[in-house]
């Protein structure tokens, strides 16, 4: 479970001074769902997620993740989560392997489990062609999987994935969003950010929009259609967003 | 504190390091060959390129002396000279090379001389010209032996004694022991290439693990793992330090061969003289480990220091271009060591880099001052740690590490 309570980021940018990049954001997900959160660029999906995976600290706020406050707790919060992304890169000069196991080793993991552990993900996940393939030469359908693998490696109950399909073919694609589904059908608490609609209305049990830092608008598919009296998703995020959207921001 | 996860991520810095081309070449190959082809390369080339200027027969122009025929005849029969005579252009030849130096002598030299009047000669040479220096050695010796000769005839003319003009003999000696000798004379370089290789060897893995990683965009996965971000960065000071250790001990080691190589060549050649005797540098294995165990506190401060700055940087490119000043920062204090005078004291014993520069010097004559040994380990252990906590600091500021 996920609970991000008043979550607050403050930059400071020699140009524009103060910088609001995440505002006061509230939010919980639930186990065995999906949460989509949906905004344009620079709307504050990253920096969310990022404070959610303890990479950076909030200014303000707080958010706890089974149990572990961020602030508190943030190595024990990392224990309990998988975090993927398209900026989350692998290690080019070791081997589909060695990555995975040196995540797996950096979780606390003792070697019989470890080895029991990769064993299955190479399994499951179809990669014992290119095991002993150094990152560096794996193809991005490859690199995705050995991704993948190494936020499973841990068996964490919480998954958050920022933008994963961003600059991928749709083939690889689909096999993150098939991995997202099968996370939540495994019980896991999961949230991702896009920005993508056609992504948040096949994969979102619960949609929250950002815009300029602040979550604008929440609910279910339906609740969202019915609150702004429009089918479409494109339809309904403009409707939420036009009013904040600033050009300046969309950097 | 857990050495667990120092470990693990070591043992994946290292399997990393041990297949990156860059890090192998500045940490192994470059020390490695480096001493063998810098000191005897260098020394045979010198001593082949020696050789030959002294074998080549120069050409000095002769001015005047037309009515001093003794002076001229005894010009010409010297070795290894060739007297060519004036032409208009002579100081052009010199600078061009062509000749290598002239003699002048006055008119009516001879006659002068027979008269007891005082003249000048005068030799033109080419200052700071190996081969012209060369000619004019000869040529001067010639004049000046004449003079004495000239000095001796007057003074047996007159019944006086040689004693007259020397009442007494002024004579120097070297009492120092070889090895302190030749020391002196290379200590200061031995130093001065340790502590520069103990930082070329950090510098490369220092980049990559740093501005490398946010480059390759595996910062990001590094960090949402559970490992705390001082596991973190002492793993990878770890590695670094390794890398910084390698190379000064693979070129302390290479340096010892190649010494003890240039020594023996020099032997078999015979050349007994003082400059080959000088060479001959005496490292035991106990001056070695001294050399080594001062450069361990360099080493880590280095490797915390370069680690520190290169995080700042977004890409490798960048990181290169604010360690590579740095090489400036070191080798100033390392070489000032090397200047003449410069002498271990009280102050400069806490001067980092100089001192232990400074100190190696001593070390290699086999001189161990154990006051200035402690306060210069301790000192150096203390900006050691000072640069690792700032490392340690730095990779706690989310300004530094996603800078954008």
């Amino acid at each position: 479970m996920i609970e991000a309570r008043s979550l607050s980021k403050r930059f400071q940018d020699k140009k524009r001074g103060e910088i609001r990049a995440v505002d006061n954001v509230s939010f919980t997900c639930q186990p065995g769902q999906i949460y989509g959160l949906l905004g344009a660029n620079g709307a504050g999906k990253t920096t969310t997620l990022r404070m959610l995976a303890t990479i950076l600290e909030p200014t303000d706020g707080t958010a706890v993740i089974c149990g572990h406050d961020v602030i508190e707790e943030p190595e024990k919060v990392r224990a309990n989560v998988g975090f993927l992304s398209t900026a989350t890169a692998l290690y080019r000069r070791l081997t589909a392997q060695e990555f995975v196991e040196y995540f797996g080793r950096l979780n606390g993991l003792d070697e019989p489990t470890l080895k029991k552990r990769v064993d299955d993900i190479f399994n499951r996940l179809d990669m014992n062609g290119f095991r002993d393939r150094r990152c560096d030469k794996l193809s991005t359908g490859m690199m995705q999987k050995t991704s993948i693998a190494r936020t499973l490696v841990h068996d964490p109950p919480v998954m958050i994935f920022d933008e994963p399909t961003n600059g991928l073919d749709i083939m690889t694609a689909r096999t993150i969003t098939a991995f997202i589904r099968e996370c939540r059908d495994n019980g896991k608490t999961v949230i991702f950010s896009t920005h993508i609609m056609s992504e948040v209305e096949k994969l979102c049990d619960v949609i929250g929009i950002i815009q300029s830092g602040k979550l604008l608008a929440e609910g279910t598919l339906p609740q969202l259609r019915e609150k702004y009296g429009e089918q479409d998703l494109e339809e309904i995020f403009v409707k939420v967003v036009s009013p904040h959207y600033t050009v300046s921001e969309a950097n | 504190m857990s050495f667990r996860n120092v470990g693990i991520v070591y043992r994946k810095e290292l399997t990393e390091a041990l297949r990156d081309r860059r890090t192998l070449i500045s940490t192994i190959v470059v020390p490695l060959f480096l001493f063998p082809v810098l000191s005897v390369g260098f020394g045979a080339l010198a001593v082949s390129l020696v050789g030959k200027a002294k074998e080549e027969t120069p050409k000095v122009i002769l001015r005047g002396g037309e009515d001093s025929p003794a002076v001229v005849e005894g010009l010409k029969k010297l070795d290894k000279i060739e007297i060519v005579s004036d032409g208009p252009n002579w100081k052009d030849q010199i600078i061009n090379k062509e000749v290598r130096a002239a003699v002048e002598i006055p008119a009516g030299f001879q006659a002068d001389l027979a008269a007891q009047k005082s003249d000048t000669v005068n030799i033109y040479d080419y200052e700071g010209e190996l081969k012209s220096e060369f000619a004019t050695d000869k040529v001067e010796k010639y004049m000046k032996d004449y003079r004495d000769k000239v000095v001796k005839d007057r003074l047996a003319a007159k019944n006086l004694p040689e004693s007259v003009l020397k009442p007494f003999e002024v004579k120097r000696e070297n009492v120092a022991p070889p090895e302190k000798v030749s020391g002196a004379a290379f200590g200061g370089i031995i130093g001065y290439m340790v502590i520069l290789l103990c930082m070329t060897g950090a510098m490369y893995p220092a980049m990559d693990l740093t501005a490398g990683e946010k480059e390759r965009g595996t910062m990001e996965t590094i960090l949402s793992s559970p490992i705390s971000r001082m596991h973190l960065v002492l793993g990878k000071f770890f590695l670094i330090l390794t890398a910084a250790l390698s190379t000064a001990a693979l070129s302390v080691m290479s340096m010892g061969v190649s010494f003890s190589v240039l020594g023996h060549y020099t032997q078999q050649a015979g050349n007994a003289n003082h400059d080959a005797a000088a060479l001959v540098l005496k490292l035991d294995l106990k001056t070695v480990l001294s050399v080594f165990l001062m450069a361990l506190p360099v080493a880590v401060l280095f490797s915390a220091a370069l680690m520190t700055i290169a995080l700042f940087a977004k890409t490798y490119k960048e990181a290169q271009s604010y360690l590579t000043p740095m090489t400036f920062v070191v080798i100033i204090p390392a070489v000032a060591a090397m200047l003449p005078g410069v002498e271990l004291t009280q102050k400069l014993a806490l001067v980092p880099i100089l001192n232990v520069s400074l100190l190696c010097k001593e070390l290699v004559t086999g001189t161990y001052h154990w006051n200035y040994i402690a306060i210069i380990f301790s000192s150096t252990c203390v900006y050691a740690a000072v640069a690792l906590f700032l490392a340690i600091k730095m990779f706690q500021r989310e300004s530094v590490l996603f800078r954008s």
